[in-house]
């Protein structure tokens, strides 16, 4: 497979990349550890070592920082822009209505049972459509590259895509370590998402609300993996960190304890699941959710980003529909591609996926962090059998793809620089506005070859950057 | 018909608690088989919260009681007018779409004697067949109160043979989803009748989605459909689900509920 190097083509440097080349090549090998080690040290300080969602893994692990920027050109960045703003509004078009008339699949255009039989689909919202029709309010769409003009979207992210923390501490590590780049380089600043971030929240603020919204982020609290990350966006953002047991319902408001007395909350930006939000409602052994809330978010008396039942959006079965929403509710044609996706539930999918198993990338269709899936090009004969016996046993569990030749970036490994395969998430706000921040969390996998890029199957990042001209 | 209801869920602590907060489905739904008379819900010390109506079509009321409280009374009040309509819920306005209710729950879950006993069932068309399957569930499981409890299993009452109205509800949903019906569990009242069936007045059954008729209420535990003796308040996949109070209360207390129902035939 041929793979595409993002810097070189041949032996040529492709433009994005030109700058780079003088400061690796006048880089002295001493002074190239004892950034690497600094880099380290600075992740280490600031507490940064949280597992990207979902991941699992050792929650007090560091992940590994490459140095190597990762650039794309203004005008790659232009389509990537484009085509991921088209699918999260596309996204969030589905979602309201799945839970109002279902017109998509009274079009026939996408099975109902995908969606209302998925755990996902959160009956207890149907009917209701949130502020500015908008159920997911930070989509990361996961992104990878198999040539220069070719992107492809591997999955979305509309619940709560967490690692926006590492796009914001790569770049400010970056920028303290090798200053000159960023005055030689004229980089587009990611430092304005909490900012974006905040006003998309605050714009979806409750018609019941008057004035300033109160905007607050509910985390499960300090053991969960993600902890680091709620707790530098509320800084960021100038909002409250709360837990559960800080909210409480009482009348038609959640209201926040504070010293002061009781605060009235109108937009919770919650990093905990539907299950766990409301007692009441959903998990009725939740510890981490506030009783009641549900209740008073029917009848819109607060805000909840993502809204509850958003993940029925980004389930890897209903992914494969994704580029037919972008045509049922825009009228457009897709701007970035799905990867060509079999569905083992379909018999005649289910056929050829069994055929050419070993070229293929197999997925649990609820899993997620690389875990319980196969890479065929690089599993052994064994472990193609074992999965074909699963596959067998539960097909509907399933979906495969073809094994992409993932894009490389040049990546300071202990020989020096090699290339190393990476993917992209960026974070698109959605609000009375969509707005995404030029840059993103480029995941490498550091194993020379390994196509999985998950920081638990020893995945590291990248600053990203995206040039102004 | 004219139906009162008078039922009052006491709420006992051993220890006071605070921040109380309850969500209710206690109010008839809105369909040509009821008629709303008169209707009130009240509670101790409580204050009334939000309101919406779901996606299901069930009124949810929202309570919050600050406390500290060491009991708390739910009262129900009220008459509906009821009409028979043999068990079809004619003109209610819901959006969740009927294939949202073929999916699993714990108490739902399907195993092999469930399987077997949904194949036992046969009918003409599909409404034949949900009265079938009605009527094997009435067959498998006899009413005999005390021997489940809330967290029955459909499979393990059916394994028990025995069994509550929740028991019966869930066995039905459970047989009528192997069978690719969608079926739900629907909470409510049903008026005692002559022989002193009044134990059952806060009663469950079960709707089964039957196309050209939307949902149809199917009765197990008293082999019948819903008539003009039944209340109906709300649904869901399961009886948690469709619970007509969810609540729960600050403080490492122990609860004691005490429910007292009674539905008379009233005269008008």
């Amino acid at each position: 497979m041929a793979q595409f190097n993002e810097m070189f083509q041949g032996t040529e440097v492709r433009a994005p990349y030109a700058r780079l080349q003088d400061w690796v090549a006048t880089m002295p090998e001493e002074l190239r550890s004892l950034k690497q080690a600094e880099a380290e040290a600075l992740f280490r300080r600031i507490g940064i070592t949280f597992a990207v969602y979902g991941e699992g893994g050792d929650p007090d692990r560091l992940i590994p920082f490459d140095m190597f920027p990762r650039v794309f050109s203004a005008m790659e960045w232009a389509k990537l822009e484009r085509g991921i703003k088209q699918r999260a509004q596309a996204l969030n078009a589905f979602l309201v209505d799945v839970y109002g008339r279902g017109e998509i699949i009274r079009a026939g255009r996408i099975p109902g049972r995908l969606v209302y039989q998925n755990e996902a689909y959160e009956k207890a919202v149907a009917g209701f459509v949130p502020p500015k029709g908008v159920y997911s309010h930070i989509v990361g769409v996961d992104i990878v590259r198999t040539g220069p003009d070719q992107f492809y979207v591997l999955e979305d992210n509309c619940r709560t895509p967490s690692g926006v923390s590492y796009m914001l501490e790569s770049r400010e590590i970056m920028m303290r370590m090798f200053p000159h780049l960023f005055r030689e380089n004229r980089i587009e600043p990611v430092d304005t998402y909490s900012e974006k971030l905040r006003r998309t929240l605050a714009s979806v603020a409750p018609a019941k609300c008057a004035g300033e919204p109160t905007v607050v982020i509910l985390t499960p609290g300090h053991f969960n993996s993600a902890y680091y990350e709620h707790s530098l966006l509320a800084d960021l953002m100038g909002v409250e960190l709360v837990e559960g047991q800080d909210l409480f319902v009482e009348g038609e408001c959640v209201w926040m304890r504070t010293t002061e007395g009781p605060k009235r909350v109108d937009v919770i930006y919650r990093r905990i699941d539907d299950a766990f939000l409301d007692p009441l409602c959903f998990r009725p052994d939740s510890m981490l959710g506030i009783p009641g809330l549900m209740d008073v978010y029917r009848s819109g008396g607060v805000s909840i980003c993502s809204a509850p039942g958003a993940g029925v959006a980004d389930d890897k079965a209903v992914y494969t529909y994704v580029p037919d929403m972008i045509r049922f509710y825009l009228g457009e044609e897709p701007i970035l591609q799905n990867v060509p996706t079999w569905q083992c539930g379909r018999p005649n999918d289910l056929a050829q996926v069994l055929d050419k198993l070993p070229d293929l990338v197999v997925k649990e269709v609820h899993g997620s962090g690389g875990y319980g899936m196969l890479v065929g090009p690089k599993a052994s004969r064994d472990e193609i059998d074992r999965f074909r016996a699963k596959l067998i046993e539960d097909p509907g569990n399933y979906i495969a793809q073809p094994a992409l030749a993932l894009s490389t970036v040049p990546t300071f490994v202990e020989e020096g620089i090699a290339p190393r395969h990476v993917d992209l998430r960026p974070y698109c706000l959605v609000g009375e506005r969509i707005e995404l921040v030029p840059g993103g969390l480029t995941r490498v996998a550091l194993t020379e070859g390994s196509l999985v890029v998950n920081s638990s199957q020893g995945g590291g990042v990248k600053d990203t950057w995206v040039l102004a001209e | 018909m004219r139906l009162t209801v008078d039922h009052v869920t006491r709420y006992a602590y051993d220890h006071p608690v605070r921040s109380v907060v309850q969500s209710h489905r206690l109010s008839p739904s809105v369909f040509a088989g009821q008629k709303v008379i008169d209707w009130e819900v009240t509670v101790t010390g409580g204050v009334k919260g939000a309101q919406h109506r779901d996606g299901a079509g069930d009124l949810v009321q929202g309570w919050t009681i600050a406390g500290p409280v060491s009991e708390i009374a739910v009262a129900v009040r009220g008459t509906v007018e009821t009409t028979d309509l043999a068990g079809v819920l004619r003109g209610h306005r819901e959006t969740v779409p009927p294939d949202c209710y073929l999916r699993e729950t714990t108490p739902t879950r399907a195993d092999v004697a469930l399987v077997t006993l949904a194949r036992s069932a046969s009918g003409e068309d599909l409404l034949q067949l949900a009265h079938a399957l009605s009527a094997a569930v009435s067959d498998a499981i006899a009413y005999r109160p005390g021997v489940t409890h809330a967290h029955t299993t459909a499979a393990e009452a059916l394994a028990l043979g025995e069994g509550v109205c929740q028991d019966h509800a869930h066995a039905l949903i459970a047989v009528a989803r192997i069978r690719g019906i969608p079926a739900r569990y629907v909470s409510g009242y049903l008026s005692a009748s002559a022989d002193g069936s009044a134990h059952e007045a806060a009663h469950a059954w079960a709707e089964l989605h039957v196309p050209g008729l939307g949902w149809v209420g199917f009765d197990p535990a008293n082999r019948a459909c819903p008539d003009d003796r039944y209340i109906r308040l709300g649904s869901g996949f399961d009886a948690q689900d469709a619970a007509p109070i969810r609540g729960i209360a600050r403080g490492a207390a122990v609860e004691v509920m005490d429910v007292t129902v009674a539905v008379l035939q009233t005269a008008q």
